[in-house]
């Protein structure tokens, strides 16, 4: 029975999207689009937070074990909400003639395949297969970011495409030389591609093969986290492309991109003749922390200015799994779902300051708690949220990851508390001039059209008072698995 | 294995360098066009060879692939792509010839240095495939990184992609699905690129990258 369930559960978070996007291409009405891009989604997370209790069995294509059900469900929550979202924000976009009925086919279509292929990259087993699954990612997100066709919109897609493809590339050299390490010791095949097996015997592989394997791997799928100095394409992606856009690639693709990462952290740290990954991914964590928090400073654009903190953000996840240890990794764990959670909800705030202003330039925008309270002070809390003001969840996270290195390599923790000062006070220099202030404009935006942001802060909010005694059982054991 | 079989893969994965050098300094779309068939050409013969060599009949599949879409198909469509937009006269590049020769030259021996102390318990045969292989996809990169154009940026993501496709057939007994997804990655690479293609000659007419970089929205005159 529970074998039967399981299987169920993996048809809906791979088979639903993937199909979804096929019948989603066809439906020219946009209503009926949006409404069944939102049952799919929410089918997708039914199907997630099965896989929670009832795993599959491993095959040499697919695995679903602790660590993937934990980024497989926080994707599916932000999918589920941002589509909810994405229902509102793209009939104004119609109505305003940005985009076109044929647009929106093609959009609601991409979004479920983007679905598809995050969902493949998580349960992947088989390392070339989550190669595939990124690939398709990272090209989907390409057709959604240029499909404005403004010069703007197109230079940003081109960007990203280049230099999306760019990393991808060293990825698969990266992938191929870990093939090549096994290929001695597993035979040929595909179960030297499998990684639950190359994990178990990545102990005996070539110290040698694998050391460059990672260089490749942390510079390919680094840029696709968005670590300094491979960040480029990013903040134009988030600035150019629709907002439910921005939230998918800020709250879930970057995730993705990390734990394919820590999937190849964790083949290295089961070879004792290896170069220890963490403080590469330290060192990258770090830059991208500390570039990020001045970048911010000197931003115009409000979504370049959240995609900056997303870069600093994931440079704080990717310092903490570098660093390893049960603390740290826990402090990851955490605040990856906060800020997944958290950054989504500022972006839904942000596109609909940006469709009700008419225009993204922070210059331009004033006093939003009068002209439209509700969404003004949601965007004030998920700005203090962000930025890892207490009660939050991100508090919580930034708190544990200062402490734990501070115990562990005091002149790390100066380094960090800087660079999470600086950002802090770059955002909080912003927001004052976006939320407050005199002006005479006055908003009309019905308050469940807010709902995705405010039960992404409320469950922020509520992971910063109290985490539940099984989430941290779940997240701790989690975190033991990733070192 | 005899010598021989090992000399002739080592010849045919040594053009493809001896073509990404070709590629390097063309200074004219059409001719880059031709010398990027000819890039896959030979990729298809390397791939071939392997896998006859490796008794491995799938590989032929990737040898066909690589000789229709890469030699036969992309070059024509890019051909006619370059006469509609009208962009057929010089290629706009960053760093003059002669640097980016030395710099490539630079570029194979970096590949070499590196793969070949790594790969030692590897056979003889592997290890320089792989640092050939690796040599296509950094000269690759080099021809993104000095052509401001996109058509022959997009030339050199393919070359690029060809070290990638050298370099998995090398691996023996690499399986089938990477080498059909590379080749359908790259069918989906250069759907989107054909799309982007007439989308950014719709809007300003011109492929030049440099006039896109224009338009970025966080451009000083633009302060407040």
């Amino acid at each position: 029975m529970s074998v039967d369930v399981s299987l169920t559960a993996l048809a809906a978070i791979l088979a639903v999207p993937a199909g979804g996007a096929v019948l989603l291409a066809a439906i020219p009405r946009y209503r009926i689009s949006a409404a069944l891009n939102v049952a799919c989604c929410a089918i997708t997370l039914a199907g997630a937070a099965t896989l929670y209790a009832h795993r599959p069995r491993p095959s040499l294509y697919l695995l679903v074990d602790d660590v993937n059900t934990v980024f497989l469900i926080v994707g599916a929550l932000v999918g589920f909400t941002t589509s909810f979202f994405s229902a509102g924000y793209i009939a104004h976009e119609l109505e305003t003639h940005r985009l076109k009925p044929r647009d929106l086919r093609f959009y609601h279509a991409m979004y479920q395949l983007l679905m598809f292929a995050m969902n493949l990259a998580l349960v992947a087993n088989n390392i070339g297969l989550m190669w595939v699954a990124i690939e398709l990612a990272t090209l989907t997100t390409v057709l959604m970011v240029g499909i404005y066709r403004t010069n703007a919109a197109l230079e940003a897609a081109w960007k990203y495409f280049i230099l999306g493809s760019v990393g991808i590339a060293l990825a698969l050299f990266g992938t191929i030389l870990v093939y090549l390490a096994a290929e001695e010791r597993l035979g040929q095949g595909m179960a030297a591609m499998a990684w639950d097996h190359l994990v178990a015997r990545s102990g005996s592989f070539d110290p040698a093969l694998l050391n460059l394997s990672f260089v490749f791997l942390l510079l390919g799928y680094g840029t696709k986290v968005g670590l300094a100095p491979v960040h480029a394409w990013l903040p134009d992606a988030h600035a150019e492309g629709p907002t439910p856009i921005s939230a998918v690639l800020s709250g879930l693709l970057l995730n993705v991109a990390l734990f394919a990462l820590l999937r190849f952290k964790l083949i290295m740290a089961g070879n004792a003749r290896v170069l220890s990954p963490g403080p590469m991914m330290v060192t990258m964590g770090l830059v991208s922390l500390v570039f990020a928090g001045f970048m911010i400073f000197r931003r115009r654009d409000i979504k370049r200015m959240f995609a900056y903190s997303s870069i600093e953000h994931m440079g704080i996840i990717t310092l903490a799994f570098g660093l390893g240890g049960p603390l740290a990794s826990f402090a990851g764990l955490l605040h990856m779902t906060m800020h997944s959670l958290t950054k989504s909800a500022i972006f839904f705030g942000v596109g609909y300051v940006s469709q009700l202003e008419g225009t993204q330039r922070i210059a331009d925008i004033r006093g939003l708690t009068q002209s439209q309270p509700l969404l003004g002070w949601l965007l004030v809390i998920g700005v203090a949220a962000i930025a890892g003001l207490p009660p939050f969840g991100v508090f919580t996270s930034e708190f544990l990851l200062v402490t734990s290195t501070f115990a562990r390599v005091p002149w790390l923790a100066v380094l960090l508390g800087l660079g999470l000062i600086i950002a802090f006070s770059a955002l909080a220099l912003r927001l004052h001039g976006l939320a407050f202030g005199e002006t005479d404009k006055r908003h009309v935006l019905p308050a469940w059209r807010l709902a995705p942001m405010i039960v992404h802060l409320a469950l922020v909010a509520a992971a910063g008072i109290y985490l539940p005694g099984t989430v941290i059982t779940w997240f701790r054991h989690v975190a033991q698995l990733l070192g | 294995m005899t010598p021989l079989d090992t000399d002739i893969a080592h010849l045919l994965a040594g053009s493809m360098v001896l073509v990404s050098f070709l590629l390097l300094y063309q200074d004219r779309m059409f001719a880059l066009l031709n010398f990027f068939a000819i890039h896959a050409c030979v990729l298809a013969l390397s791939v071939g060879w392997q896998a006859y060599l490796q008794r491995a009949p799938h590989l032929f599949i990737t040898a066909l692939i690589a000789l229709l879409f890469k030699a036969v198909i992309i070059p024509v469509a890019l051909h006619r792509i370059v006469v509609r937009l009208g962009i057929h006269r010089a290629i706009e590049t960053v760093v003059g010839t002669g640097p980016t020769m030395l710099i490539g030259i630079g570029l194979v021996a970096l590949s070499i240095v590196v793969m070949l102390p790594v790969t030692t318990s590897e056979g003889a045969f592997a290890r320089e495939d792989l640092a050939f292989a690796l040599s296509v996809v950094l000269l690759g990169f080099m021809m993104m990184i000095t052509r401001r154009n996109a058509v022959s940026q997009v030339i050199g993501f393919m070359s690029l992609e060809n070290g990638l496709v050298l370099a998995a057939t090398g691996a023996r007994g690499m399986p089938l699905v990477v080498e059909i997804s590379v080749g359908f990655s790259i069918l989906i690479a250069f759907l989107v690129v054909g799309i982007f293609l007439f989308r950014i000659r719709e809007r300003c007419d011109t492929v030049d990258l440099q006039a896109l970089d224009m338009s970025r929205g966080e451009s000083p005159g633009e302060s407040a």
